[in-house]
């Protein structure tokens, strides 16, 4: 006998198109300061992104990776967060910091090279940047398996690249999420490069979205440059992962507009004609063009949201370089709960040698 | 011609690739990008992309395939872009590379070299800047090399590239760019498991070896103190004959590493002298060595790290102690 006893699609959403032109009939549910919100958000976010890499090459702050292009990925996802609910992000998801409303001269102060901006505020529901690709990934996955077993109602978010789609631990997260069924959302922010390797480059697979289909759960592919798409998506998997049916994949296809970080030279491999198309595909473009013809916002608004959040971003800088150094002796102090004999040891001979 | 260490490595990856066509690169960004040190910088262009082949994002994925590819006859040098993520790596490396020829008795052997950047210093992210040698050396079955300079790197790579064992190539990346040295076009090898005495002295032994070579090198030219200084460059296998003999003509030992202390480097390095030499010792040894803490960020790396002053406090206690 010879049959084919499993067949798959892999769906996918475009709800306000790069005109900004919204498709009315699968516009999600969604308040008008809802979207206003959302907008203050990309504008705050985009300007945070501009005022970091000017830190960066003034010396002001370490290695950044840049975040333009990929922010109504982050936004319009994070946004949706209810209390006790919890983001796993990667390294590039300052908008997630932002939308869950970490001060923003900790990102300055952590992306300054200073562990004190990880000391996550206790009301802010994101987990701590974490470098090595997709290693995080299992952590959302581990939490929510810990929501699931104490029955509680909350839900985790998990953010990577495509890159790191191609790591063992992504596939372990999604095995695990798939098998005890729990409330996880992974959001594979495919913007179509990790470092210099483009997409066709990393994997054979079509799409990202499909891999959820190998481990037992729905995956989708929206258009990552529309708050819409976005926001809907992660609303229907939060629905289902509240009400107990599982994970969901959301892969977010956008672009990377910047370099990878303030190290790399996007230019040595990638061309300005893609660079230009998908400078035109700006999630806030599109959504500004929506707004203002919807009369949502005017002009003038808009120039008035600009200035607010410049106004923001520029304070918190000057709070950031308000912040006195870390004693140098703390460098010890967080090794263990507490100091060893050891470690007391070699903190007493560290202030007679080097401090 | 002058060199430095990224220029003295991307020549000898090329000209053993010209003379060996079963040496082949693989690593995460490596082709077109020439990866994000440029080392391998112009290389897919001369030899291919089927000789200089960008990998997924994937680290245990490069070295595991490695292991198989070097089973076909191919030689890899595989490349890590940082310490901090040859981990993903470690099971295939500690599980199956070190361990192949021992299985089968000979049968099969792990013709691999692993290139990775080690090391602080250049003000980097979490991850970037730690030196996890000691997990390799421990590992029977591995070779660790860590090379100090230009000249140094380029006759310690042919070495590895041409060893039947997979030999970890640890690159300190914080002497990169920062030593520029005469270093032959021709082609050339510097054994592994030999040490090199950088500086002869009479009055104190001083043992380090990668980025730290050149603040013990500015400090042994310098000193009132006659100190021999020896650059290590190959960790496992040691060379303990050059270590013992240097210990038995002065008497006295200075240990420094960037590593953490416990477990570091200079635990094996004083564990070996007092197996055999411990009566010519004059005074305890001393370890100048980074504290038993994770490597802080760049607002506070200089705490962690070594610097001249303790060295020459180091050097000082010795020589007073000295009996
Ligand atoms: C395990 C691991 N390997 C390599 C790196 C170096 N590295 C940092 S970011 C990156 C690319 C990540 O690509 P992707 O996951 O698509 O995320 P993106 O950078 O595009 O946001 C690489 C290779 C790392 N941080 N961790």
């Amino acid at each position: 006998m010879e049959k084919i006893i499993e067949k798959f699609d892999v769906p996918y959403l475009q709800i306000l198109d790069e005109n900004g032109n919204c498709d009315e009939k699968l516009k999600p549910s969604i308040s008008l300061e809802m979207i206003k919100k959302i907008y203050s958000l990309l504008i705050l976010t985009r300007i945070f992104d501009e005022k970091a890499l000017s830190l960066q090459r003034q010396g002001r702050i370490g290695t950044f990776p840049p975040i333009k292009g990929e922010e109504a990925c982050q936004i319009a996802s994070a946004i949706l967060m209810e209390n006790g609910d919890m983001a796993f992000p990667a390294f590039r998801e300052h908008g997630v910091y932002i939308t869950r409303d970490l001060p923003i001269e900790m990102l300055f102060q952590y992306w300054g090279g200073d562990e004190r901006g990880m000391k996550i505020p206790e009301k802010v529901s994101v987990f701590t940047v974490s470098i090595p690709v997709g290693t995080h990934i299992l952590h959302a996955t581990g939490m929510a398996m810990g929501f699931k077993f104490q029955k509680k109602k909350n839900i985790t978010l998990t953010y990577f690249g495509e890159g790191a789609t191609s790591e063992g631990d992504f596939h372990e997260a999604m095995n695990f999420a798939g098998e005890f069924k729990v409330p996880v959302i992974f959001i594979c922010q495919n913007n179509q490069y990790a470092i210099s390797t483009p997409v066709r480059e990393q994997t054979a697979s079509q799409t990202v979205a499909q891999k959820a289909i190998a481990y037992g759960f729905p995956g989708i592919r929206v258009d990552g440059n529309d708050i819409f798409a976005v926001y809907k998506a992660t609303q229907l998997a939060i629905q289902r992962a509240r009400a107990g049916k599982g994970p969901t994949l959301i892969e977010c296809f956008t672009y990377r507009l910047g370099d990878h970080t303030t190290s790399d030279d996007a230019k040595k491999y990638r061309g300005d004609v893609e660079l230009k198309e998908w400078e035109k595909k700006d999630p806030i473009i599109r959504f500004e063009k929506y707004l203002t013809s919807k009369k949502i916002l005017n002009q003038k608004e808009i120039a008035s949201e600009k200035n607010k959040a410049t106004k923001k971003i520029e304070e918190s800088v000057k709070r950031y370089e308000k912040i006195q150094p870390e004693n140098s002796e703390e460098i010890f102090k967080y090794t263990y709960a507490s100091m060893t004999e050891e470690l007391n040891e070699q903190l007493e001979q560290f202030k007679k040698e080097v401090i | 011609m002058q060199l430095n260490i990224i220029e003295a490595i991307n020549l000898a990856l090329k000209q053993e690739m010209r003379k060996d066509k079963s040496v082949i690169l693989i690593g995460e960004d490596i082709g077109e990008d020439g990866g994000v040190f440029r080392v391998t910088d112009g290389l897919a262009k001369i030899y291919g992309n089927e000789r200089v082949i960008d990998s997924p994002l994937s680290e245990s994925g490069i070295i595991g395939t490695s292991i198989g590819m070097a089973l076909t006859g191919l030689k890899p040098v595989a490349e890590i872009q940082f310490e901090g993520f040859i981990f993903p790596a470690i099971d295939q490396l500690i599980n199956h590379a070190s361990r192949i020829r021992n299985r089968s008795r000979g049968r099969f052997n792990c013709h691999l070299v692993v290139r990775c950047p080690i090391g602080g210093g250049i003000k980097a992210l979490e991850h970037h800047s730690d030196s996890p040698e000691s997990y390799f050396i421990h590992t029977p079955g591995l070779k660790v090399v860590i090379p100090s300079s230009p000249y140094e790197a380029k006759g310690l790579l042919i070495s590895a590239i041409r060893d039947p064992d997979p030999v970890i190539f640890f690159e300190p990346k914080k002497i990169y760019r920062a030593i520029k040295e005469e270093v032959p076009e021709e082609e050339y090898t510097i054994p592994l498991g030999k040490a090199k005495i950088v500086h002869e002295g009479s009055d104190l032994t001083m043992i380090s070896y990668g980025s730290a070579i050149k603040t013990c090198k500015e400090i042994v030219e310098t000193a009132s103190e006659s100190i021999e200084l020896i650059d290590l460059r190959t960790l496992s296998p040691l060379d303990t004959d050059t270590i013992i003999a240097s210990v038995k003509k002065t008497g006295k030992v200075v240990i420094v590493h960037e590593a953490q202390k416990t477990l570091g480097f200079g635990a094996e390095i004083i564990a070996r002298i007092n197996e055999k030499a411990f009566f010519s010792l004059q005074a305890p040894i001393e370890r100048v060595t980074g504290y038993d803490i994770i490597v802080p960020l760049p607002k506070s790396e200089q705490y962690y790290h070594i610097n001249k002053s303790r060295i020459i406090n180091a050097v000082k206690k010795v020589m007073s102690n000295a009996i």
